[in-house]
């Protein structure tokens, strides 16, 4: 029976350089998939590309994919499908065509898959009935329409398997959903209809936990110990084959574990419902899976299920939601946590006699507990140092500075002991806060334009 | 022995963001610890414990095939990802903390992991 591997070597922009690299080398993978877009990313992407019109895509993929030409070259099965595309998947594709023309590979097909990007004619939208009220209070769009920064459909495989069927061996998207990025693979090798819903079931339950990178493999695992080592770890391989099973794996040879425990633990991450894991290919069930370690570091998948597909797609919009900033200083000696306190008690108190206190303030005292402030946890011992952390959330720019302005003079000012203050004071960043919402799919149709590397980078 | 027991004796846990919600997957290593968090493990006792972060809703959703519940917490992030002042805007550290709770009751069929074989690294025995 025809199976394939899909083996995902990025879980967001930032993930490990070395991923995609040893994924694609050691994983004997059909599919590389790359996943890149958190909720906000896009709106980091959006404002990139504001300031440079040929911006807006993750900036350092056309350097993956430069690290992969010799993997490309020796394995020609082996096809990318990623979301690097972000704001701009043309772009983007355009860039890492001229890479792989440069390096050989001139008559790859590479395609853009775009058409999530509903800035652009959301008046029209609106205009139209759309009312992109809030996604989980209702609550209507309101004076949040000027501030919108970005507005992205998530998009369903539709667009990938298109791109796939026009034998594109490079798929860049925009915005589509993250376990559509091995959806689109196996609709397009198995040609199961759009319909089979448990089917479907299974590639988004494989797509779920691997989309995370190496969070299926050992990382963030709560049972870790230093016996599973990370420096190497493995990152996932779904093997999805023709008539719905699928297993997930690692590379051989690789650190990292895939266990019953990792992976039931991939499988909660990021969940609400489980009965109802919604994508734009899929109302997935996965409150029945099961999971059987068939081998080392080999887990069979059983038990998904579906049911047809939402009828509106989810949109994320980010909007400008005034500033922040933290800052932070290293409190030592006997009592620092009370005198941590203190300190943070008079850089409140002096942005208070400027009048400059903003809306929002946060201290915490860390090496206390405070990162969960309230929660009682295990007593700790009394520390020799903990780290003063205060943030701040303000429309105006100059507030939120004020209290970083005011953070560093405790050295001089403060109580004995206060240190940490290298590197220079932290800049205070705009804020582009989430409003998630919903439109009709016929306002997001996925665009493919499908070319060679040759024709890209005429 | 005590008749109570600390969480991450009989479970393992994730937790991350959603929004401003934030979900914790609890996962029992065996059988009878799942049947065990069923009646002890509610969605009450946990709205409880992480109360003090603004919580104002739990949901709990049961995956008998893999021996977890997931709870949902509404609005415990302070804001979530983009807006929240904390140091975990995205809820990592929820999970380990709900590991530390103590429930009541103990009993040795709890600890045993379950029927699928673990590396010996991973086992809850060699922690």
């Amino acid at each position: 029976m025809k199976t394939i591997r899909i083996g995902n070597g990025a879980g967001f922009w930032g993930d490990s350089r070395l991923a995609p690299i040893e994924i694609a080398r050691e994983g004997r993978l059909d599919y590389l998939t790359l996943e890149y877009l958190a909720e906000l990313t896009m709106s980091i992407l959006a404002h990139l590309k504001s300031r440079d019109p040929a911006a807006g895509y993750v900036s350092d993929f056309p350097d993956v994919v430069r690290d992969l030409l010799p993997v490309l070259q020796e394995q020609p099965g082996l096809r990318i499908v990623t979301n690097a595309g972000g704001m701009h998947p043309e772009a983007c594709a355009k860039r890492t065509a001229e890479v792989l023309a440069a390096g050989g590979l001139g008559s790859t097909i590479v395609a853009a898959v775009s058409g999530d990007d509903l800035l652009p004619a959301i008046d029209a939208h609106l205009a139209a009935g759309e009312t992109f009220a809030h996604f989980e209070t209702g609550g209507p769009l309101g004076d949040v329409r000027s501030r919108i920064v970005s507005a992205n459909a998530y998009l369903g495989a539709e667009g990938i398997v298109e791109a796939l069927g026009r034998g594109a061996r490079l798929v860049v998207t925009g915005r589509v959903a993250d376990a559509s990025l091995t959806v689109g693979p196996a609709l397009h090798e198995f040609g199961w209809p759009g319909t089979d819903w448990d089917r479907l079931a299974v590639a988004t339950v494989a797509g779920h936990l691997i989309e995370c990178g190496a969070q299926s493999t050992g990382g963030m695992y709560s049972d870790w110990t230093p016996a599973i080592s990370l420096g190497d770890v493995g990152y996932p391989i779904a093997e999805i084959a023709e008539d719905g099973s699928c297993v997930v794996t690692k590379p051989d040879g690789s650190g990292g574990a895939v266990t019953v425990g990792t992976v039931a633990e991939q499988l909660v991450y990021e969940i609400g419902d489980p009965a109802h894991y919604l994508t734009p290919d899929i109302d997935a069930d996965f409150s029945h899976v099961r999971l059987e370690q068939e081998g080392t570091d080999r887990v069979r998948v059983a038990g998904a299920r579906g049911n047809a597909r939402p009828e509106r797609y989810k949109v994320s919009m980010a909007y400008r939601d005034g500033y922040m900033a933290a800052g932070t200083l290293v409190i030592a000696g006997r009592d620092c946590a009370n005198t941590a306190r203190h300190c943070a008690g008079t850089v409140l108190e002096r942005v208070r006699r400027a009048g400059l206190l903003p809306e929002r303030t946060h201290v915490e005292v860390l090496g206390t507990g405070d990162s969960l402030p309230g929660i009682p946890l295990v007593p700790a011992g009394e520390p020799w140092e903990v780290v003063l952390r205060i943030a701040a959330h303000d429309p105006s720019r100059e507030k939120v500075e004020r209290v970083l302005r005011e953070l560093v003079p405790l050295v001089t000012s403060g109580p004995p002991g206060v240190t940490g203050y290298a590197g220079g004071r932290p800049k205070p960043h705009p804020v582009l806060a989430y409003w998630p919402t919903t439109v009709a799919r016929e306002l997001a149709r996925p665009k493919v334009t499908a070319r060679t590397a040759e024709e890209w980078s005429r | 022995m005590s008749d109570v027991i600390r969480l991450g004796e009989i479970a393992h846990a994730r937790s991350g963001d959603k929004g401003n919600h934030a979900n914790v997957g609890v996962i029992a290593y065996t059988a009878a610890g799942y049947e065990h968090l069923g009646r002890v493990l509610t969605a009450d006792r946990v709205a409880e414990f992480f109360a003090p972060l603004g919580v104002t809703r739990v949901e709990r959703f049961a995956l008998p095939g893999i021996h977890a519940y997931n709870f949902l917490l509404h609005d415990a992030l302070g804001g979530g990802a983009s807006r929240s002042l904390r140091t975990d805007t995205q809820g990592k550290t929820l999970g380990p903390a709900l590991l530390e709770m103590e429930i009541p009751g103990n009993h040795s069929s709890w600890l045993t992991p379950s029927s699928a074989p673990k590396s010996p690294a991973a086992s809850p025995a060699s922690r």
